[in-house]
């Protein structure tokens, strides 16, 4: 078993397909509500193949934190309108393949959007650094 | 309470109730509402014989579950009289009961979850944290393969080798937390060796023993990776490398070789070697050639790789690494070395800042990140 980073993003990564880029608030609202039925209904579903480790959702609004010297406050910045990449939440699963990791960010990303049909929106699947092994040499 | 008396017992109480012809789901839940009463009432009164005191609760849980669903299976189950369990009856019950957790229609990691937890004894709680995951995502792992199993056929034990590759499995995750899934798994591999003697099983205890035996050494106090070559030998543990060889020796003895022992015996030759350069190098190689013939597996052809270089040089050794799949994880990291040792020192850098991007897991990420900054310094 190996664990998977599904990245959703607000925005960055590929381009998206045609008539499935417009952002929530243009939606109707019974669309906003069958994309969340649909994520909900994933996790369970991730639950009940034993494969869910963790499914979240983060705010749009984030702020730039860093050190800035011995007994000064932390700078903040932000935030910035025109950041190019902006993450929406993630899903971690624990799964046999890469197939697996593959199947399920498909299932993701075939969330509905407006009109009811899929998103097609690109999530990223990265592989989660896990533990070394016992036997390696 | 004594829990780990309990935890051998448990799986002895499944296998007596599976082979009674309890449905494999049921009786599992029967032993477990069984443990939990033993964990009630033994307190005040422990019984002569705990486990045909658990044998007989569990019967009856079992028989009241299936009462509860039919009146007709009620009648067939109704048995009196049962005969106790002799010694040659519980050996062949905890074979009986891996066979069926490692049966081939499960996936890897559902006959992972479910041997832990029907043979090992494990709560789903601790082998929920054991594999980080939340506790109700391996609850539904486990009762997915309780499902799956429950539907195949189970009169006879099966496949031994299917077991084995299950029991590495569990060996290899090591120890994540709580659960020392390595020692869990010598635990088992132990039961088995008792009961078959199939030599691939002594080949296999050999090997996690001679592996484990190693441990200490194989990791900083702050948990940084320490390769072989610069282990502190004193820290491996003689008693366990002298158990391993001993058990290893006496499965070669009988003349059935077979991969584990043929690993086993590559790591004896490792933790018989007071140094890397004491490491008899040709004899690993002979038995990486007999591996070769046994199996096709392209981690050992990647593993055979390096003791070529040992034993006839790093560019022959580079020259056996060409016919490695490039796709294997670590190939990488084996070029690398066998680079900088035929002095090719820009090469190695770059190839292993390729093995770390490519690496698995954190511990070996940074020693091969470091490697390659050792040698980009100059």
């Amino acid at each position: 078993m190996a664990k998977y980073l599904l990245l959703k993003h607000y925005r960055g990564g590929p381009q998206l397909l045609p008539g499935c880029d417009a952002p929530m608030d243009q939606w109707a609202p019974e669309e906003i509500s069958a994309h969340l039925t649909f994520m909900a209904d994933m996790a369970e579903d991730l639950t009940r193949r034993g494969e869910l480790v963790d499914a979240q959702g983060v705010s749009p609004e984030g702020t730039f934190v860093r050190y800035d010297g011995e007994g000064r406050p932390p700078v903040t910045d932000g935030p910035f309108a025109e950041t190019k990449d902006l993450i929406a939440g993630w899903v971690v699963i624990d799964v046999e393949s890469q197939e697996r990791a593959y199947e399920a960010a498909a299932h993701l990303s075939s969330a509905p959007g407006q009109g009811g049909r899929p998103l097609h929106e690109w999530i990223e699947v990265r592989p989660v650094l896990g533990e070394m092994p016992m036997v390696i040499e | 309470m004594n829990e780990p008396f309990l935890r051998d017992l448990s799986p002895q109480v499944l296998g007596v109730l599976v082979r009674r012809g309890g449905d494999f789901a049921a009786a599992e839940d029967a032993v477990q509402e069984a443990l939990v009463e033993a964990v009630r009432r033994w307190p005040d009164a422990m019984p002569d014989d705990p486990k045909g005191w658990l044998v007989t609760v569990a019967w009856r849980k079992l028989i009241d579950a299936r009462r509860s669903e039919s009146s007709r299976q009620q009648r067939e189950l109704r048995v009196h009289g049962e005969p106790s369990p002799g010694q040659t009856e519980q050996a062949d019950d905890t074979l009986l009961l891996l066979t069926r957790c490692c049966h081939p229609a499960l996936t890897p990691a559902s006959a992972v979850a479910l041997t832990l937890r029907a043979v090992g004894g494990l709560t789903t709680a601790q082998i929920a944290r054991a594999f980080l995951v939340p506790e109700a995502t391996m609850a539904q792992r486990i009762s997915r393969a309780k499902r799956t199993v429950s539907g195949e056929r189970f009169g006879q034990p099966g496949d031994v080798h299917a077991v084995l590759r299950v029991l590495y499995l569990v060996f290899n995750e090591g120890f994540t937390g709580e659960v020392d899934l390595a020692e869990e798994a010598i635990r088992l591999t132990r039961q088995l060796a008792a009961t078959t003697d199939d030599p691939e099983v002594s080949g296999l205890l050999a090997l996690m023993l001679l592996h484990h035996a190693r441990r200490a050494a194989r990791r900083t106090p702050r948990g940084d990776l320490v390769p072989l070559a610069e282990q502190d030998r004193g820290l491996w543990d003689t008693v366990m490398i002298a158990e391993g060889v001993e058990r290893l020796q006496r499965a070669l003895s009988r003349d059935r070789l077979g991969e584990y022992q043929a690993q086993a015996a590559i790591a004896a030759l490792h933790c018989d070697a007071r140094t890397t350069a004491e490491t008899d190098w040709a004899q690993v190689l002979e038995w990486y050639d007999e591996l070769a013939r046994l199996s096709d597996s392209p981690v050992m052809a990647l593993n055979r790789a390096v003791a070529v270089g040992e034993v006839d040089g790093p560019l022959a050794g580079l020259r056996a690494l060409d016919a490695v799949d490039p796709g294997i994880p670590r190939r990488d990291a084996v070029a690398a070395y066998l680079h900088e040792k035929a002095g090719n020192r820009a090469d190695a850098a770059r190839l292993y800042a390729a093995a770390a991007l490519a690496a698995d897991n954190a511990a070996e990420r940074t020693h091969l990140t470091k490697q390659a900054a050792r040698l980009n310094r100059g």
